[in-house]
């Protein structure tokens, strides 16, 4: 019996010990996040795109790189693959931006109150051009209008200066 | 005297009436719009909840009461604990549980067993009690968290072996991952720890899962819809295949074809069973498991995926298989007795053609295989047509279950709604 109590014990203080590198490891998850749904809001805005991109080069970069997982329409795919519409992770930094599409993006990020946990592979091996292209896309369409991106400045964090 | 004779008469009455009603309540009266789902003549559904959370499985305990796996949630109380306390289907306590969130759940031997991205863990079930106690124990560790496929479902054969699918985190196995132009890694070394089946001691405390576990089967890229068939005694699952044929060879695969291959697989598992990934694909057009491009394919060679294993049913591509649930209720007509139902989550990779799946599917069983065609059983859960993109899905069905009436119950990931399928 006595044995039993401190097996049982042993057992305990493992879980106890366990639970506590568990929780380090997830620390990312302790954040509050929000049990709310997205609104469906994005769907209704990404109808009302100011700026006619539909002949702009980066459309074309966006349709055989991006759209797949962010989608025709930048909404991107729930718990999965986050939207591109009206957030500052693309709106926002360029250097940012320039930066996570050369290098790609792993780990946990926050996207509009929803954790997306995918990984981005890197694009590096398309031209500054391209990418100036295919950003500028991105941040005047899918009712975005935030400014343009110029090869120079793909460079410039591509080079690290 | 006579008074006291009223008063009996009158408690007599009163309790007669409540008990009358009480009976009246157990009927469950569906929703008139079926919760926004369309069925089978015969079939009706009532919604239990509208806004669980981020669900993936689902349990019904023999008492009736729910157990849904959360994604995320506030504190990773990840278990929703939903119970009806007037008998008409109708969810009216929602209560959360647990320190984690996750994927696989499941009510084993007076425990809710409950898969974590990283581990499974189970909390001890309390008699009268909706939630689960506190006290969780660490079962299986060590599961690789790398960003793809990393939902862990769980099953159980009775024998007292666990299940868990570890699903590999990439795509095909190329060298960089999801890169035009780079190849597969030949041997994959993925297949040493993860993209198969691990069966590990449901009762051992603080196992890893591949020190103390064993392989039970490979060349699985991922499968969420795990289920044991108890009457046959053997385990079955259905794979989420491999995607961007298009997008990595656009001189071979047309984006039409790209969005119809290759064929979400459904799997009986046996032991030692291998079923080709990352070598092989299903072609469901040509009834073929073939080489991938990855690996010298030229779309019909066949080469090594001849020794693979085949499925036992072909679905088409992309539509996300993520749960599986054999019948054995006897509410449902006779068509669905041992017959599988397969949770179709919805699509992504079939941009830009417009997405498919959304829906619950039933294929009839005989024995251990399929006996007919797969057909759709509960559809409308993405509540427009066609879906451009995946967002545009209302409801996306996740996870399926079966309450001790037999009735079918069905968990949307988006907000978490639950449906009860039942039939008259």
């Amino acid at each position: 019996m006595k044995k039993m109590k401190i097996n049982k014990i042993a057992v305990l203080l493992l879980a106890v010990a366990l639970s506590a590198c568990g929780v380090k490891g997830n620390s990312g998850q302790q954040q509050s996040e929000p049990t709310e749904p997205t609104s469906r809001k994005a769907t209704v805005e990404k109808k009302s795109t100011s700026n006619d991109m539909s002949g702009h080069p980066g459309k074309k970069v966006y349709n055989s790189v991006c759209l797949a997982c962010h989608m025709a329409d930048g909404s991107g795919v729930p718990g999965m693959h986050p939207p591109l519409i009206d957030t500052d992770w693309v709106t926002g930094d360029k250097e940012r931006l320039i930066k996570i599409t050369l290098e790609g993006l792993s780990g946990k990020i926050k996207v509009k109150g929803e954790v997306y946990n995918s990984l981005m592979p890197p694009h590096s091996h398309l031209s500054d051009k391209q990418i100036a292209d295919v950003l500028t896309y991105i941040r005047k369409s899918f009712s975005n209008n935030a400014s343009g991106v110029t090869k120079e400045e793909v460079q410039k964090v591509r080079n690290g200066s | 005297m006579k008074k006291l004779a009223y008063f009996v008469l009158l408690t007599l009455f009163a309790v007669s009436c409540g008990q009358e009603n009480a009976t009246e309540n157990h009927t469950l009266i569906p929703d008139s719009d079926n919760g926004g789902l369309t069925l089978p003549e015969g079939f009706s559904a009532l919604v239990v909840a509208d806004n669980v959370g981020r669900g993936r499985h689902i349990e019904v305990n023999e008492n009736g009461d729910i157990y849904v796996s959360l994604r995320q949630n506030d504190g990773n109380r990840g278990i929703a604990c939903l119970r009806d306390t007037s008998g008409n289907g109708k969810a009216d306590i929602i209560e959360y549980a647990g320190e984690h969130t996750g994927t696989g759940i499941k009510l084993h031997n007076g425990y809710l067993y409950f898969g974590t991205d990283s581990a499974v863990v189970r909390y001890p079930m309390q008699e009268g009690e909706l939630k689960p106690g506190n006290s969780w124990e660490l079962i299986a560790r060590g599961f690789p968290q790398e960003g793809q496929h990393e939902a862990k479902p769980i099953e159980f054969d009775g024998q007292g072996n666990m299940y868990v699918t570890v699903g590999a985190p990439s795509n095909a196995c190329m060298e960089q991952m999801r890169t035009k132009g780079s190849p597969g890694m030949d041997p994959c070394p993925i297949l040493d720890y993860a993209g198969g089946i691990w069966k590990v001691d449901e009762n051992m405390l603080n196992q890893h899962y591949l020190e103390d576990g064993e392989r039970y089967a490979t060349g699985i890229r991922h499968a969420v819809a795990t289920r044991w068939n108890k009457q046959v005694g053997e385990l079955y699952a259905v794979q989420h295949g491999r995607d961007q044929l298009h997008q990595f060879f656009p001189e071979m695969y047309t984006t039409e074809e790209s969005a119809e291959l290759p064929a979400e697989e459904f799997f009986l598992v046996t032991e030692g069973s291998d079923f080709g990934w990352p070598y092989c694909y299903y072609d469901q057009l040509q009834d073929s498991k073939v080489l991938a491009p990855e690996y010298g394919g030229d779309k019909t060679a066949r080469e090594r995926c001849e020794n693979k294993k085949d499925p036992i049913m072909a679905f088409p591509g992309h539509m996300a298989p993520n749960d599986l649930l054999f019948y054995t209720g006897d509410m449902f007509p006779e068509k669905y007795k041992n017959g599988a139902f397969i949770a179709f989550h919805g699509s992504w990779n079939r941009a830009p053609e417009p997405q498919e799946g959304f829906f619950v599917v039933s294929v009839p069983f005989d024995g251990e295989n399929p006996s007919g065609d797969w057909e759709i059983f509960a559809d409308g859960f993405a509540g427009t047509e066609p879906v451009n993109s995946t967002s545009d899905a209302e409801y996306r069905p996740c996870g399926l279950a079966q309450g001790p009436d037999g009735s079918l119950y069905v968990v949307d990931s988006n907000k978490g709604k639950v449906w009860r399928i039942i039939h008259s």
